[in-house]
């Protein structure tokens, strides 16, 4: 059996389902009418995870783009005081921070993606429901019964093919959104660790500058007071 | 003949592509089996867009059943295998 087989008894399983369900097809009518407003709604809790998802990426990278400044002046700082070596540190700090942030730019623009495929199916799918409630009321007006049988079979077979359709998208959606999440979680984690340097606090670059600063400050200071002294 | 593309929606196509159609069908049931995912993909989006360029999109208001249904063209290996088990992707 081919993979487009399989596929729509996986989707078709669903429809049958819910015609067995009940005795009165006006009573499948109403049940599947129920169950697409509630996908419905699915749909735009989907959404708005995917957004929350998205802006926390942005704000990771936001994160990171203000670190590179303060990382920008550190090696200016240090170049200035003649220490190339922690000038170096830096500055590779400064990359490893530049590389996290192509990394987010391209999941944002991944979850921005998968946040247009939801509206798109956001919208599809009330377009739907509203063909659906129509249909649906035609056919409990009417209503005999052997024709509407066949009616409602019709109707709810191709309605639920899509809700299959939907409640997969929303899986999917939500599945990468998931992954998305645990990858922030590590990049909250190795900025905890210092991995990709904390903002705030001071670290070791910072204690070395401040040294750098210090020493140079008193050497200065001996100088002019020897100078004073006259020796 | 309606064929609705996972994800993406149905489309009316002339029943004359069904026998180009079932022939990628029956390789892409080859490269799953020997877990080729480079081919499988190939495959299937070769499919996805002889669907689509010889196809009509149906309008969202429409109800209607498919013929064929396929799976996304992202779809992984491992989704793939899911479907063929009869583990099924869809949430009840």
């Amino acid at each position: 059996m081919g993979l487009f087989k399989r596929m729509e008894l996986v989707v078709k399983s669903k429809a049958n389902k819910l015609l067995d369900r009940y005795e009165d097809p006006r009573e499948t009518l109403d049940y599947s009418y129920q169950k697409q407003l509630e996908l419905l709604q699915q749909v735009k809790r989907s959404i708005a995870t995917v957004i929350t998802a998205k802006k926390r990426l942005e704000l990771q990278r936001a994160k990171l783009q203000q670190n590179i400044q303060k990382l920008d002046a550190q090696a200016r700082e240090a170049v200035n005081g003649g220490r190339d070596d922690l000038a170096r540190l830096v500055l590779e700090r400064k990359r490893s921070n530049e590389i996290e942030i192509e990394n987010l730019t391209a999941q944002i623009s991944e979850q921005e993606m998968e946040q247009q495929k939801l509206v798109e199916t956001e919208k599809k799918l009330s377009a739907k429901i509203e063909a659906f409630r129509t249909k649906k009321e035609t056919i409990k007006a009417q209503y005999t019964a052997a024709e509407a049988q066949v009616k409602v079979k019709e109707a709810v077979t191709g309605i639920s093919e899509e809700m299959a359709d939907v409640g997969f998208a929303i899986e999917r959606a939500e599945e990468k959104t998931e992954n998305m999440r645990a990858k922030s979680d590590a990049l909250d984690e190795m900025v905890e660790l210092g991995a990709l340097d904390e903002i705030g606090g001071e670290d070791e670059v910072e204690r070395e500058l401040r040294k750098m600063k210090t020493t140079t400050g008193v050497d200065d200071e001996l100088a002019r007071l020897k100078a004073e002294m006259g020796q | 003949m309606i064929i609705r593309i996972m994800n993406e929606g149905q489309y009316e196509v002339s029943a004359d592509l069904l026998d180009d159609l079932n022939k990628l069908d029956n390789e892409i049931v080859g490269l799953l089996e020997s877990g080729d995912e480079t081919g499988f993909r190939e495959v299937l989006k070769e499919f996805i867009s002889m669907v689509r360029t010889n196809g009509k999109p149906l309008d969202p208001d429409v109800i209607m059943e498919s013929d064929l249904i396929v799976p996304p063209e992202d779809l992984t290996l491992s989704e793939a295998v899911r479907v063929f088990s009869g583990e099924g992707l869809i949430p009840d």
